[in-house]
């Protein structure tokens, strides 16, 4: 067991730079999560982990060792691919077994190990197929067993529910979790989905460019994110955004026509920024009639309408309870000026 | 006639013989034979059309030669038959269409229940419609020519002297034939385990290379030789002269001033021609082997770095058993051309110096004593067989 560390670490292709100097602890039996949107450098960090890619500048130290430039079978690492990656000649016990065998374990010790990580993940009964005989969510299944099954330092999981259907998702997502708890193993978890993020993960990183925007747990992230990319990229639905000024005593926002009064520091009068306003602090206003009901999404417990404004800015506003809008409908917003948050139009630092 | 009105007839014939052979027969099984609706006149008539040809070739064949006669242009006949048993065959071909016509009725009407019956019907035979000129153009030139063969094996050297089986025993005896089969067997190990070797080492070492493309293109070029003309080269390669043949050059470059020639040296000669060969395919296994080992997913590759394997093992271990199938197939279909090349052996010793094999054999008594080259051919297709069956199964096995 041991924990990572980054030390300005660099990618480079060519001429062609794409991580820029990543600096990231990763605690020892911590379940972080790399998050963001395609092209911004999660994979391609996690295969620097993992060395399949090498590394350009900067270090990599797992425990205490520096592995910047080992080979990847000599880092301690184990990796789940999003495909599987499951050797297709070989049945379901060789290929979990397939390590051990190359590092030269003898033939008791690793069925003993195989049929451990198969009780653990309920694939006894699988043993002896091939995958192709398999579905999905078991193929998954013994892509993980076959990391587990090499006792790994770090386990490194490369969008491993992205090829399963919604259900299955889910599914996985709590084995994931259950096995993190039993093995008490240090993850490094890529991932798209928020969902994935927000439900994994102890802490959360967020990738955007090859430079990390915030490093924090899910709520943290959630509750105080640092600018208006987190921001707007954990939550769902996103954050509404809406072009603001601010002005003596608040900011005059004018898609809503008035001026809020927010407990944060003033960035001088005249200065553009930009307001958050989650989705789930919104309520609409039967009594007032500012916007038009354009679309309602009804999920059964919550329903998502959609608003627009006289000057043609949406919004989604989050409704529970039994009242709820229908398309078409002229309504108010209220909300806590407490929750909104302030940005700053330019450099989307938030301004606190 | 000019020549191009000709190749324009001939077009114009195939392609209407093609439409036209379709749409009749789809109309014939539609409207005559599975009718879908009560028309028993259309049936009728559908049943003479279907016998007017069959009637006209008659006319030509039986009736012509006394109508043509009294008209004065007996040259038209293509026979002589009495016009009594000219009359009767036609006179049997009308009862022919008649009884057709009832049995069509009785067995198949187009009333009520059994209409539905017919479109099924129809829609069964179709098929087979479809795939008839292929099987009969596939059954007329690869199965007859089989069947005929063997057929001729079994005359002696004049095809009116049946002997039986007495062609293969002769072949047995021959000391010839047993060194052209031992021969022969050597070529169809050495040959295909060679090819796809060095074809699977040249596919994996030029794969990541930026050159790499150029070298396959240099492998793969004598693919274009003829095998005759690979020959000639390879007959300057192993020529008895230190000036021409390189081999002997590099022997006089260590100081052995005496010329040898290699197409003489017993038992090893056959190796120098299949070297020839070799060098031939190999460039065709390395093009197949070469698509095969990138469509290998990259991920099971770099899980298999990631689980410690070294670079022979992911070879061996991963990338190997993934394309086993393609090797198979490339292993086989060599196999099968190597059964059937007579060309280097023919061109290079002429089958001297115990090089036979038994394409070359067969060459040997080929026109001279057609009985036993066709039993040699027959030997042959016997050989090949099993690998064919083995390969078409593999690649059956790799389209899906």
């Amino acid at each position: 067991m041991a924990g990572v560390s980054l030390t300005g670490a660099i990618k480079r292709y060519g001429a062609t730079q794409v991580i820029h100097g990543i600096d990231l602890e990763v605690r020892d039996g911590e379940f972080v999560v790399f998050v963001g949107p395609s092209g911004c450098g999660k994979s391609t960090l996690l295969r620097m982990i993992a060395g399949l890619e090498e590394t350009s500048e900067g270090r990599i130290e797992i425990g205490d060792r520096d592995v910047t430039r080992e080979d990847p079978a000599e880092r301690g690492v184990a990796m789940v691919f999003q495909t599987y990656a499951l050797y297709p000649h070989m049945t379901v016990e060789e290929n979990m077994g397939f390590g051990l065998r190359m590092t030269g374990h003898d033939k008791a010790e690793i069925k003993r190990k195989v049929g451990a990580a198969a009780t653990v993940l309920q694939l006894d009964p699988l043993l002896k197929r091939k995958p192709a005989a398999l579905s999905g969510g078991q193929r998954q299944r013994v892509a993980i067993g076959r990391a587990v099954v090499r006792e790994p330092d770090v386990f490194l999981f490369d969008e491993p529910l992205s090829n399963l259907d919604a259900e299955l998702r889910v599914e996985m997502r709590v084995e994931i979790a259950r096995l993190h708890k039993e093995f008490d193993a240090t993850m490094i978890y890529v991932t798209h989905d928020q969902v994935e993020a927000m439900t994994l993960a102890d802490k959360i990183v967020v990738l955007k460019d090859g430079r990390i925007e915030q490093v924090g747990a899910p709520l943290e992230l959630y509750r105080d994110p640092d600018n208006r990319f987190v921001a707007g990229f954990i939550g769902s639905p996103s954050m509404n955004f809406l072009e603001a000024e601010a002005v003596a005593g608040g900011f005059r926002v004018p898609a809503l026509d008035r001026v809020l009064e927010v407990p944060v520091r003033h960035p001088g009068e005249g200065t553009k920024v930009v307001i958050g306003l989650r989705p789930e602090h919104l309520e609409t206003d039967r009594a007032a009639s500012g916007m038009t009901v354009t679309l309602t999404e009804a999920l059964g417990g919550v329903s998502y309408a959609y608003l627009e404004t006289k000057g043609g800015e949406r919004l989604v506003v989050e409704e529970r309870g039994d009242t709820r809008s229908s398309d078409g409908d002229r309504v108010g917003l209220t909300f806590d000026a407490g929750r909104v948050m302030v940005f700053d139009a330019e450099s989307g630092l938030r301004i606190r | 006639m000019p020549i191009i009105v000709q190749g324009l007839i001939t077009i114009l014939i195939g392609v209407g013989g093609c439409v036209g052979y379709f749409y009749l027969s789809n109309l014939a099984l539609d409207k005559v034979i599975f009718p879908a609706k009560e028309t028993p006149s259309r049936r009728l008539v559908g049943a003479i059309i279907c016998l007017i040809i069959p009637l006209g070739l008659l006319f030509f064949l039986y009736v012509g030669p006394t109508v043509f006669g009294a008209l004065g242009i007996g040259f038209l006949a293509l026979s002589d038959v009495s016009t009594i048993s000219a009359l009767l065959a036609v006179a049997v071909f009308l009862v022919a269409t008649f009884l057709l016509f009832k049995a069509f009725n009785t067995l198949f009407p187009a009333k009520g229940s059994s209409v539905g019956d017919n479109i099924n019907r129809a829609n069964a035979v179709r098929p087979w419609l479809f795939l008839f000129p292929a099987i009969f153009v596939l059954g007329l030139y690869l199965v007859y020519p089989v069947v005929g063969s063997f057929w001729r094996s079994l005359f002696g050297r004049n095809p009116n002297d049946f002997v039986g089986f007495g062609n293969y025993v002769s072949l047995a005896q021959s000391p010839d034939f047993r060194i052209s089969f031992f021969n022969n067997f050597l070529w169809a190990i050495v040959v295909p385990a060679a090819s796809t070797f060095l074809g699977l080492l040249v596919a994996q070492l030029t794969d990541k290379l930026s050159w790499g493309n150029i070298a396959k293109s240099l492998i793969f070029m004598p693919m274009a030789i003829s095998f005759v003309g690979a020959s000639l080269i390879w007959k300057f390669v192993y020529a008895n002269d230190a000036d021409i043949g390189l081999i002997n050059a590099v022997r006089a470059m260590f100081g052995f001033d005496n010329p040898i020639d290699v197409l003489q040296i017993p038992f090893w000669n056959n190796f120098f021609l299949m070297v020839i060969l070799i060098w031939i395919q190999t460039g065709f296994a390395m093009v197949i082997l070469s698509a095969a080992l990138r469509g290998i997913p990259e991920e099971t590759i770099e899980a298999a770095i990631l689980d410690g394997a070294n670079p022979w093992q992911l070879f061996f271990k991963i990338k190997v058993p993934q394309i086993m199938a393609t090797i198979v197939v490339v292993w086989t279909t060599i196999t099968i051309l190597v059964l059937k090349v007579f060309d280097i052996v023919y061109t290079m010793t002429g089958g001297n110096f115990g090089t036979e094999i038994l394409p070359s054999y067969m060459m040997d008594f080929m026109f001279r004593d057609d009985g036993r080259a066709t039993a040699i051919a027959f030997v042959i297709m016997l050989v090949v067989l099993p690998v064919m069956v083995w390969n078409i199964i593999e690649a059956r096995k790799e389209t899906r």
